[in-house]
């Protein structure tokens, strides 16, 4: 499997057609009829020009069409906003989609109705750990549910996993029982590159979670409010919206393609009805604004029904003009573009407690912004010696301290994590904090620096903590304590012994995320072979689970895994030599109030929830 | 512990054999597979994707890991020269040159060469060692390090050798102790003389002071060649702006 991983490279060239964003009305004859298939019943509202159905969630990410033959290195396309020469930006296109509520709430459903496929959770047994309110609860049996409609697309296409018969309850898991709740993506085996989704977040308020793709595109789901009908059933995630983030742009002076894959998207803490988010690739952030629009303004004077001018001649009395509702729109318009400010590549971008400046910091540099301005930006860390020659340490993440605007923290891939306070000097040259665990001399090995190097730095909810991943461990930090980590947790220590080989393909390279939980008491973060590890900080028990269609059934409690090195081994486990090391789960968001997760597996993501224990303890 | 067809000297002397014959394995297994992680580290480096930007960060750790290992070999005495001239050399030199080496992949993160520039462009892992074109300076005033004549003249020696290297990664198996120390040898010689040629060549000025201009100093290899080369450095200059 490792000499596998070595050979499976990056699929060839994105494919796409600038003119097609996947929304305007010319895009239904360029997207392949999987993607277009209509779901709505025959009694439904008709589709406003320049919206898409909310429904139709194809797979979320839609395959793109092929580029025209020969097309010439593109420019920025229009519609995202200013171009990079400063020419005046053309109207934004309405990146529209159709939330479902509102036709919901008019009773016609264009899918099976929630209850088909949701049957109740079967409780599974917890563990004592889990509270008081944990205990054994019978299973119901529920009663048969009518088949799901037959849909008219595609069957590989997936949008909304349908319950299958239900099993009796499984044993209880040891951390909690999760199950899956969504499912979005193709089932395809060939996974297009611009498919793979590259960054998951969920806003401040988690109802609202984001995902970016290497295809420049972002996908926000937004959760629907629990109905009435079904008290027990919490809302499920659809899409809200797509847009079309960033465009593949060529650096005429490097001769060098600038990639489009999405790095980061960080919310904005909402401060009016709006929705907005910054995304970023490797050199450019967007400041993205989502809004909604129920209501249309009708009865003009001047101008008619389809915007035409009237003859004023046949304008006998004059209107005033009045608001009626429309359908739902979402309405998705780039804000601000903060280009031009890095050279090397944006591997992080943090939004500051002041909810007036983040930062971006790229492998050497990182720069504070304004959110309400372009065109300057003040440099606060350069790690750039001033021979290039003697450059052996790089950024690898930053981010805010979440309550004192004045102090952040960047990691190093040298595994140091420094914590800079911004009063301190204009340029942040001299930390203030140091953190630096010695080195294992009993460890050591020509991979030790590599393994070292931190892929992720999270601050915990609270600000008392830092949670850092480098490859083979997560550790906790306590902000007071510089010598070393409080905690360290083992994610795979199995592939110390294979660090070689995993250097040989790559995969020692791969930057994995981690994630806390609401209420700081259980981290998580992603592994090979579509697993995902959570560890309880204050049981100190850990859990191994994968994402994948074939061991997730919808509602059933997931399975725990085990990867066995040898000695005993237990039926399901998976040997370390058999793991597959081309699906990596290096993206991971945890919910900030409940405990919902969103996974993302190469092209698929997953959320799952904890409907046992879905307040945090 | 013998491998297969290596022949018995005689029996009395059989046991000190193999005992240093063992540790000489154990030993040379080690630095074979150093040296194998050394080739594969070079190999990572030099390999880029023409289109996109290589990783960052991914080539500072190859090169670190680079660095630790010839560092290590150095001290083992086992980096060896072999060519006459680098008999008065002193190990730093070695260390220097490997950072020459290293330096070539991100350098290509501040510069890259405009397509097209110079006759003998040669194509392949050692591309990325071509000069820099003066109009990026202004957004990355770091640039500009790269000679045009010194890496240009040598650029064909320092191919070759790599391609030796690449020979030897591939024909290496491991047979009999004979063979395996001949294959040893052959790989540090080459690297020698690869990273010699890099040192006579290069000539890295200072970063600020360079705003695209061509570099006053030209290498010891400086000819008529050169001299063009800077020539046409100054006209792609002049084109650009």
């Amino acid at each position: 499997r490792l000499a596998e991983a070595a050979n499976a490279g990056p699929v060839g060239g994105v494919e796409r057609d600038a003119s097609v964003r996947g929304d305007s009305p010319s895009a239904s004859t360029h997207t392949p009829p999987r993607a277009r298939a209509p779901r709505l019943s025959p009694g439904a509202l008709p589709r406003a020009p320049g919206s898409t159905p909310c429904d139709q969630r194809p797979g979320i990410l839609a395959p793109r069409p092929p580029s025209a033959p020969g097309a010439a290195p593109r420019a920025p396309h229009p519609r995202s906003g200013r171009s990079l020469l400063g020419a005046p930006p053309r109207p934004p296109a309405r990146a529209g989609s159709r939330a479902r509520r509102r036709r919901r709430r008019s009773g016609r459903r264009a899918r099976p109705p929630a209850a088909a496929r949701r049957t109740p959770v079967a409780v599974a047994a917890c563990g004592a750990a889990h509270g008081p309110a944990a205990g054994l609860a019978s299973p119901r049996a529920p009663a048969p549910r009518p088949p799901p409609r037959a849909r008219a697309h595609a069957p590989l296409l997936f949008c909304q996993l349908t319950a299958p018969p239900p099993r009796p309850a499984a044993p209880a898991a040891d951390q909690g029982s999760w199950c899956l709740c969504q499912l979005n993506g193709a089932a395809d085996l060939e996974v297009s590159e611009a498919d793979i989704i590259s960054t998951v977040e969920f806003n401040h308020t988690g109802e609202l979670l984001a995902t970016g793709d290497k295809g420049g595109r972002v996908v926000i789901f937004q959760r629907e409010p629990e109905s009435k009908n079904a008290p027990h059933s919490q809302g499920e995630y659809d899409v809200y919206s797509t847009f079309q983030s960033h465009e593949p742009e060529f650096d005429y002076l490097k001769s060098l393609e600038i990639e489009e894959k999405i790095n980061k998207i960080k919310w904005l803490p909402q401060q009016n009805a709006a929705h907005s988010l910054l995304s970023t690739n490797d050199k450019t952030i967007k400041l993205w604004k989502i809004t909604e629009r129920d209501k249309r303004p009708e009865g003009y004077n001047l101008k008619d029904e389809e915007g035409k001018l009237k003859d004023l001649s046949t304008v006998t009395s004059l209107q005033v003009p009045v608001l009626k509702p429309m359908d739902l729109m979402v309405e998705v318009s780039p804000r601000r573009i903060f280009a031009n400010g890095h050279t090397y590549h944006i591997n992080s971008i943090s939004v500051n407690s002041d909810c007036e400046t983040y930062m971006s910091a790229d492998d050497l540099r990182i720069n504070l912004w304004h959110l309400a301005i372009t065109d300057r930006s003040f440099n606060i860390v350069d790690i750039k010696p001033a021979n290039m020659e003697d450059l052996t340490e790089v950024i690898t993440a930053s981010e805010f301290h979440p309550h004192h605007c004045n102090l952040f923290v960047y990691s190093s891939s040298k595994g140091s994590l420094r914590l800079c306070d911004m009063r301190a000097a204009a340029l942040c040259d001299k930390h203030s904090k140091l953190f630096e665990e010695p080195e294992d001399p009993s460890n050591r090995s020509f991979f030790s620096e590599i393994i070292s190097s931190v892929s992720d730095v999270k601050f915990s909810h609270s600000g008392r903590y830092m949670l850092t991943r480098d490859y083979l461990t997560v550790k906790v930090w306590d902000l007071n304590m510089e010598a070393r980590p409080i905690e360290t947790y083992q994610v795979h220590d199995y592939l110390r012994s294979k660090l070689c080989s995993l250097y040989e393909n790559d995969c020692i390279f791969d930057k994995f995320e981690c994630a806390w939980n609401g209420s700081d008491s259980v981290i998580m973060t992603g592994a090979y072979n579509n697993f995902f590890r959570m560890f309880d900080r204050n049981t100190k028990r850990d859990v191994t689970l994968e994402a994948s269609r074939e061991s997730s059934k919808p509602r059933a409690v997931l399975k725990p895994r085990r990867v066995c090195v040898g000695g005993k081994r237990r039926r399901d486990d998976i040997s370390v030599d058999s793991l597959d090391f081309t699906k990596k789960i290096l993206h991971t968001a945890w919910h900030p109030a409940e405990n919902i997760i969103a996974i993302a597996a190469t092209n698929n993501l997953y959320i799952f929830q904890d409907k046992v224990n879905s307040e945090m303890h | 512990m013998f491998t297969r067809g290596l022949k018995r000297k005689c029996v009395g002397h059989e046991e000190d054999m193999e005992g240093a014959l063992a540790g000489l394995k154990t030993v040379s297994s080690y630095s074979l597979q150093r040296q194998s992680l050394l080739d594969m580290s070079l190999v990572k480096l030099q390999l880029c994707h023409m289109l996109v930007e290589p990783n960052l960060c991914r080539s500072v750790l190859i090169a670190n890991t680079v660095r630790q290992i010839q560092e290590e070999m150095t001290q083992d005495g086992t980096w060896r020269s072999v060519t006459p001239q680098e008999a008065g050399r002193a190990p730093l030199d070695r260390l220097v040159s490997t950072e020459i080496l290293c330096r070539s992949a991100w350098e290509q993160e501040g510069a890259r060469p405009a397509p097209g520039l110079g006759d003998g462009h040669v194509q392949g892992p050692v591309s990325d060692l071509c000069p820099v074109t003066s109009a990026q300076a202004p957004r990355h005033p770091q640039s500009g390090i790269w000679e045009l004549d010194g890496p240009r003249e040598d650029r064909g020696g320092f191919h070759k050798s790599l391609d030796q290297i690449f020979e030897t990664l591939e024909t290496k198996n491991p047979g009999c102790m004979e063979e395996l120390f001949s294959d040893v040898d052959s790989p540090y010689y080459d690297l020698d003389t690869v990273l010699t040629g890099m040192v006579g060549g290069a000539r890295p000025g200072p970063c600020e002071g360079l705003e695209g201009l061509a570099p006053a100093t030209p290498g010891p290899s400086s000819s008529c060649k050169s001299d063009l080369g800077e020539l046409d450095h100054v006209v792609e200059i002049l084109v650009e702006t």
